[in-house]
């Protein structure tokens, strides 16, 4: 796949003396979706504000698509459509005319049958002629991503894209997502809720402190760092294992009657079918048997207290 | 040049004047009015002709200068620190867009407003004074100047303010006191000759007493100063712009 989005060792200083980015690089291949994740402050905002042309970069340099986002900043900045965190909108415009004027600021000719499938794609279509104020909160968030898709971006930033926004909202998005990795928009989006990242992203990146701590293929973070446990439930009441459970990597909890025996998921050698004889032998009856994958919540956690 | 940017800009500042009529159009026109008739009608009447052009007659290009430029500077500036204040400048500073479209769009709308209000006020004159236009060429040039040159000032005011106060501090206190001091109702000749001097030090004279000669071919200070003040005026605010856009000051970090 071809590079999209090159970050070459991007560093940010505030006038305030913050670093907010240190020696970042990313490179982002044309169509994929990645999530950049990171608690608050670690300069999510800051990288995309470079990016987009809102924050002027340290030293290091960003390209677009072989374009530099300085010297090239007209030809970056129309292939970049931004979903900005905060509902920053002029509220006496409407709907119909800040698409408009989203389009034709990002250097577009009219094109109101475009317009028309984006706000339809957003459920926004009958509220085309109302004041941006007359709406709820999801609903002006829907107009600022009909906003950043004015101009038919190729890529597409959406800066905590479901902050405050209820479920109904958040499935049309992740849809509308969809649909637009299908037509080869490459998608990056910050986000603390990492259910998200898990359920669309392709690729992952893990931003603390204004550096990246790694960016890895998500399936791939999941397999490497993923813990798995085997939780059982006993029906055969035991205050205590018998000796020959020492042998395992067993938490027993005698309150619950709840065995967990954890193991590393992408391992071939863990010890389930051990775990089951030896209670066969112990005569320890089950009442229910499941098991549990590490979310990539837990990754994040782990990953962010290691380095911390 | 992304021309379509400037149209949008330009566009969306000028739909906002026909949101509020009343406070863009009616209330600036309404208070001129006010104006011809107290001083133009009532007093007026019982004053004495100034270098022989009857006292309503003479307040008329005084009035729509003091209108354009304090249309010019609030428009100008509330309409690019409206963007700043609510965040929706994102937008126009993550767009394809270079400094100089910025200004064009918004400092086009902003004097396309004033000069429309100009023409009304010129026209509504006409309801309660007999005026007459001398030189239109020159009076159209100094109103297009004017307009420009303090859209171009409230620009500035606009992405330097950091508050609504801020925002209306120079153009009441300072825009505001020099128009009113600049001859719009009064011709300088006849204040004492120490008050003459101080009063060239007004740049708002030399556009009053220019765009009064346009009507009537007299004026307090030389036609060639005026133009040459209003030209410097340009000049600097534009160099101001250059320098705000260069730094990001205030606009980028």
């Amino acid at each position: 796949m071809k590079t999209i989005l090159e970050v070459k060792n991007l560093s940010k200083r505030y006038p305030s003396g913050l670093q907010a980015l240190n020696d970042v690089s990313l490179s982002i291949e044309r169509g994929e979706i990645l999530a950049l994740l990171g608690p608050n402050g670690a300069g999510k905002t800051t990288l995309i504000s470079i990016i987009c042309g809102l924050v002027n970069p340290g030293s290091g340099s960003v390209s677009v698509d072989g374009y530099d986002v300085v010297r090239d900043y007209r030809k970056t900045r129309s292939k970049i459509g931004l979903v900005p965190q905060e509902l920053s909108i002029n509220m006496f415009d409407t709907v119909w005319n800040t698409l408009r004027f989203s389009r034709g600021v990002f250097g577009k000719p009219a094109n109101d049958d475009y317009l028309e499938e984006v706000l339809r794609s957003l459920t926004l279509w009958d509220k085309r002629d109302e004041q941006l104020q007359s709406l709820s909160g999801g609903m002006k968030r829907r107009v600022l991503i009909a906003k950043a898709l004015a101009h038919e971006p190729e890529i597409l930033f959406l800066d905590e894209p479901t902050a405050g926004v209820d479920v109904e909202l958040r499935r049309d998005m992740w849809r509308l997502i969809e649909k637009l990795r299908r037509q080869g928009v490459t998608i990056i989006l910050t986000t603390h809720y990492i259910e998200e990242a898990e359920e669309i992203a392709d690729r992952i990146s893990i931003i603390r402190g204004g550096e990246i701590v790694l960016t890895e293929n998500k399936d791939q973070l999941m397999k490497q760092l993923g813990k798995k446990q085997l939780i059982l439930h006993l029906q055969t009441p035991v205050t205590s294992l018998p000796p020959e459970f020492d042998d395992f990597e067993i938490d027993y909890d005698a309150a619950a009657q709840r065995l967990t025996y954890t193991y590393d998921s992408n391992s071939q050698q863990n010890r389930v079918t051990e775990v089951l004889g030896a209670l066969n032998r112990a005569d320890i009856m089950l009442s229910d048997v499941r098991t549990e994958q590490t979310s990539l919540e837990q990754i994040f956690v782990n990953l962010v207290e290691a380095r911390a | 040049m992304n021309w379509y940017a400037i149209k949008a800009i330009y566009l969306s500042e000028l739909a906002r004047t026909w949101r509020t009529p009343m406070q863009s159009i009616a209330s600036p026109v309404l208070s001129t009015s006010l104006y011809f008739i107290v001083f133009g009608s009532a007093i007026g009447s019982a004053m004495a002709s100034i270098d022989g052009i009857s006292y309503g007659a003479f307040i008329v290009p005084g009035l729509i200068m003091l209108m354009v430029l304090t249309e010019s500077t609030s428009n100008s500036s509330f309409g690019i620190y409206m963007p700043k204040w609510s965040g929706a400048i994102y937008e126009i500073l993550s767009a394809p867009v270079s400094a100089f479209e910025i200004v064009v769009g918004y400092v086009g709308a902003a004097a396309t407003k004033s000069l429309i209000l100009g023409v009304i006020i010129l026209l509504t004159a006409r309801v309660f004074v007999d005026y007459s236009i001398m030189h239109p060429f020159w009076m159209v040039l100094f109103l297009l100047l004017t307009a420009v040159t303090f859209s171009l000032l409230g620009f500035i005011i606009g992405v330097m303010a950091d508050g609504f106060e801020r925002l209306q501090a120079i153009p009441l206190m300072v825009v505001t006191p020099l128009a009113f001091l600049g001859g719009t109702f009064y011709s300088i000749s006849m204040l004492p000759e120490f008050w003459q001097k101080v009063t060239l030090f007004n740049p708002v004279v030399y556009l009053v007493s220019g765009f009064r000669w346009s009507f009537y071919g007299v004026a307090d200070v030389s036609i060639v100063w005026s133009l040459i003040m209003i030209c410097s005026f340009l000049a600097l605010f534009l160099v101001i712009i250059w320098w705000v856009f260069r730094t990001g000051y205030k606009v980028k970090v």
